[in-house]
């Protein structure tokens, strides 16, 4: 008699529990998505501003002061962005479709950080050079270039 | 029948003397009657060229830690793995005790002072086209580089690969030493396609090999599979790459792609090194790749 209540007990919280982690999987899913999506558009931001600076840089546009400072000023705002809620755990290449991070970013969290501080670095050392004239935007232009390689080669998996 | 055999033996050892013959290493010498006086300076620009750090640099070495060619990073392959041995200037772990020519054999015949053959994930069939100068200033360069004692990793090939005398019979077929793209070129495209096809070896991973190894000539520098067995490395032919000669060079200097994606993977390292060197010399890396038959 006991055993007969059991069974359908165990089989019906088994149930709820697939249920419930599969809604649970759908939620996180979309939080790991969103994050993704949230931290592209920050990497096309970067590359907007960049875009801007790199062709006055080599010399593709005229300089400009006002355009070189106010895309210094948005790339060093945007480099600057938490990382602690874009870069959530589990949003790796091979897991969740459409990202390239490797887990390198979460086995290695200092070493991220510190790479990421990097281009927050080169950025601000951009806001006071760029306005200045077209040699010190060209000065500052390499640290920025190796700061986007250094944290891709480290951080960033392959495309196919 | 007796004579049948001994027929058959006769042949068989006579194939093993003319395979022995054929596949025993090149030790000629390399000429260096033209050089009169060396510039280290202008080794460092080879040295960056030709991306030696890279390679010979202990793994994840950053920063002035470059300079200390200990060796130790491993290079996957379909043949086995290979470590990038010491070549510091320790006498014993390294190439300290080497002489000026047995260097430039290593580099341009790929043969060892002792005799043998290196494989060649050492890229001495690009190295070979090297002038005798860029390898005496290479040298000189070297030299003022710092000794370190980490002896050099065995490399983890299977049989038969690990037949040091098969790679004779593989320079047999697959070390040639034309260039590929030939014609009537300019200044800049000449001195372009001997940083591509020469020192800087780029056709070394951006054109395809076929089973044995060998870089397969008709699809030159139009990509192929990362040999560490992920990504893609991509087809740097005039039908897929078509940026300007200004894009190029500028990728080339700081990383940045037309679009301000940023370059990732080993190129970070090939462009670090060749941000290095005068603007003049990536823009022919430009112009030479202008030059390249388009590959689909």
């Amino acid at each position: 008699m006991k055993k007969l209540f059991v069974l359908p007990l165990a089989a019906s919280l088994a149930i709820t529990a697939i249920a419930g982690s599969a809604i649970g999987d759908g939620h996180a899913d979309k939080a790991l998505q969103a994050a993704i999506s949230a931290r592209q558009a920050q990497m096309k931001l970067i590359s907007f501003n960049t875009a801007l600076l790199g062709d006055m840089a080599k010399g593709a546009v005229p300089y400009d002061s006002a355009t070189a400072s106010a895309a210094a000023s948005n790339l060093a705002a945007v480099a600057k962005l938490d990382r602690s809620i874009l870069w959530l755990e589990g949003s790796v290449q091979g897991t969740v479709d459409g990202t390239r991070a490797k887990p390198d970013i979460w086995t290695d969290a200092a070493g991220f950080d510190k790479a990421a501080q990097g281009l927050e670095t080169a950025a601000a050392a951009m806001v006071s050079a760029a306005g200045t004239d077209l040699a010190s935007l060209q000065a500052s232009m390499k640290a920025i270039g190796d700061n986007c390689g250094t944290c891709h080669k480290a951080y960033r998996g392959p495309k196919n | 029948m007796k004579a049948l055999l001994r027929f058959a033996i006769f042949c068989a050892v006579l194939g093993v003397l003319v395979g022995l013959l054929v596949t025993r290493p090149d030790r000629s010498e390399v000429a260096f009657d033209a050089v009169t006086i060396t510039d280290t300076q202008a080794g460092a620009l080879v040295f960056a060229a030709g991306g030696c750090a890279s390679c010979h640099a202990a793994p994840d070495a950053t920063g002035d830690a470059k300079l200390t060619l200990s060796g130790g990073r491993s290079f996957p392959s379909d043949f086995g793995t290979f470590y990038a041995p010491n070549i510091s200037t320790d006498s014993s772990a390294g190439i300290g005790d080497w002489t000026r020519q047995q260097f430039a054999q290593a580099l341009t015949r790929g043969v060892s002072p002792e005799g043998k053959h290196y494989f060649p994930a050492f890229p001495y069939t690009a190295y070979a086209k090297m002038t005798a100068q860029d390898i005496a200033d290479l040298f000189a360069y070297m030299q003022t580089l710092p000794a370190d004692a980490t002896p050099s990793l065995a490399h983890n090939v299977g049989f038969p690969f690990s037949i040091r005398r098969a790679v004779g019979g593989w320079k047999i077929l697959f070390f040639l030493r034309e260039y590929q793209v030939v014609g009537a070129l300019t200044e800049a495209e000449e001195r372009g396609r001997y940083l591509a096809e020469g020192l800087g070896h780029c056709t070394e991973c951006h054109t395809p090999r076929n089973a044995l190894g060998g870089l397969d000539r008709s699809r030159w520098l139009a990509g192929a599979p990362n040999p560490s067995g992920k990504g893609k490395i991509p087809n740097i032919t005039p039908a897929a790459l078509d940026w300007s000669e200004t894009d190029i060079a500028a990728y080339l200097t700081t990383g940045f792609t037309p679009d301000y994606d940023s370059a990732g993977g080993e190129m970070v390292e090939v462009i670090e090194n060749l941000a290095q060197l005068p603007e003049a010399d990536r823009a022919a890396l430009a112009a030479y790749l202008k030059r390249v038959t388009p590959v689909p």
